[in-house]
């Protein structure tokens, strides 16, 4: 039976919401690993009854949990994330050098052609990489070794490595995000990288057009056009058409273009969806109102979408993992604010409706479309 | 047997009710005790002290006999009475926010 399966991670658990391809009533189970925040969990592409799921706590640490049946039962699987070889240092707040730290993982990223292959996005910022089903996790550390790491400082919420991209037309070629040190690129499977920020400015760094230290906050690219990417950065919503190589705005008439999550359009490459939040110290949507922005023109172009959500006293936040799309004919769009809501269109944004209105802040939305 | 208590959070990891009652062999100490929570349970591995470096995690504590032990060295000898199982030793997720 076609349906959707929106994987929810949350501050104090997972959720698993279901329906079928009408996507008008929900099944709502969880909350699985409940009192954990839930920072992010996905499905294999490959195989999509596999789920893997960072579960962690301030007094506990970092797991990792697997299911291999869609999220009904799961297990933990391996959790030691050790950096390769000597860790090393990388800026602290007070302009120190500070020791590489593990703190948690912010993202997995399945494999896409492998269920027993994922990626590991960390604090303090690595990836991490598993060949046997999250059994052990080994670091690529050509990332952190690139010649800018001991400049890399931490962003407000922590040095993270939080978005992970892999290109379907090139299996050597990954995309990461760095807060605050910016985007990068591996055309060698993780061997060497090099940062991608050309064409983006910062007013927050001393250098503002400089090679490393932008607060990129989500990047999204359509798998049918690998070589154009969407970014949200800290503030601007940014293009690139060379596969990061360079950059350029494209927040056009967006009320704000402070943000976190971007996503693209299932069938059409350059409708884009963002949702534009007043400002780096206030993280709730201008004037109370809760609004997802389109562009049916790659950027710069954007049109506000409101039907069905809040238009006044609407003080949320949505997080840059808390955004994504399924892949049905008529394309649905979801979201999780920090409120607890998850909010659905299962017709491009043209219109939403709550799933669900009163979970845990959501930290992450996935999106499966199940066939 | 030595018995050791976990706070709900680890039981449920570990799917056990109840206490922990585990055989260690030598010298019971705070290092001993925990290799023997980790061996019987390795998911548990991680979640009481670091993985390499073993020291315990800042958030969680150790007592026993109405004492608290989290700032003792690994290898010093707990109270006879956890030694002898009269007594559990007791892992506490320290009280904080959250």
């Amino acid at each position: 039976m076609t349906g959707v399966r929106v994987l929810v991670g949350t501050r104090k658990g997972a959720f698993v919401l279901s329906s079928n391809a009408k996507r008008e009533r929900w099944d709502i189970s969880g909350p699985h690993f409940a009192g954990w925040q839930i920072y992010h969990l996905k499905g294999s592409p490959a195989d999509p009854n596999r789920l893997y799921a960072s579960q962690s706590s301030g007094w506990f640490g970092q797991l990792i949990q697997r299911s291999n049946d869609g999220g009904k039962t799961w297990e933990a699987v391996g959790n030691k994330f050790a950096y390769d070889g000597i860790a090393g240092t990388h800026q602290w707040y007070d302009g120190t050098q500070h020791p590489w730290e593990f703190a948690r993982v912010w993202h997995l990223e399945p494999s896409l052609t492998d269920p027993d292959t994922v990626y590991a996005g960390v604090e303090d910022a690595a990836l991490f990489r598993s060949t046997d089903g999250g059994s052990t996790w080994k670091e690529l550390s050509g990332l952190r070794g690139h010649n800018s790491g001991p400049r890399w400082q931490p962003g407000a919420g922590g040095m993270c490595l939080h978005t992970i991209v892999l290109d379907p037309s090139n299996p050597e070629r990954i995309f990461v995000a760095i807060s605050a040190a910016g985007a990068f690129r591996t055309d060698d499977a993780g061997k060497t990288w090099r940062p991608i920020n050309r064409g983006l400015r910062s007013q927050g760094i001393p250098d503002p057009n400089a090679e490393v230290g932008h607060c990129v906050h989500r990047i999204a690219m359509h798998p049918s056009r690998p070589g154009v990417l969407f970014m949200q950065k800290h503030w601007d919503v940014m293009r690139s058409d060379d596969a990061g190589d360079s950059w350029r705005e494209v927040s056009g008439n967006l009320p704000t273009d402070f943000g976190f999550p971007v996503a693209v359009h299932a069938h059409e490459p350059e409708t884009v969806y963002v949702v534009p939040i007043k400002s780096d110290s206030e993280h709730y949507p201008p004037d109370g109102k809760l609004r997802v922005y389109r562009s049916r023109t790659g950027g710069t172009e954007w049109e506000a979408l409101t039907k069905g959500l809040p238009q006044s006293d609407c003080y949320v936040n949505v997080l840059r993992d808390a955004m994504d799309i399924d892949s049905l004919d008529s394309c649905g769009v979801y979201f999780g604010t920090t409120g607890g809501q998850v909010y659905a269109s299962a017709d491009s944004g043209d219109s939403w409706a709550p799933i669900v209105r009163d979970l845990p802040a959501v930290l992450s939305v996935e999106v499966q479309t199940l066939t | 047997m030595i018995r050791v208590v976990l706070p709900t959070h680890l039981r449920t990891l570990a799917r056990v009710d109840g206490e922990l009652q585990l055989r260690v062999d030598g010298p019971v100490t705070q290092r001993s005790v925990l290799d023997a929570v980790e061996a019987n349970f390795p998911v548990l591995s991680g979640t009481i002290r670091d993985h390499v470096t073993h020291r315990r995690r800042s958030f969680v504590r150790f007592y026993a006999c109405e004492q608290d032990l989290s700032h003792e060295v690994p290898d010093a000898p707990l109270p006879d009475a956890v030694a002898t199982g009269d007594e559990p030793f007791l892992v506490v997720g320290a009280m904080a926010g959250g």
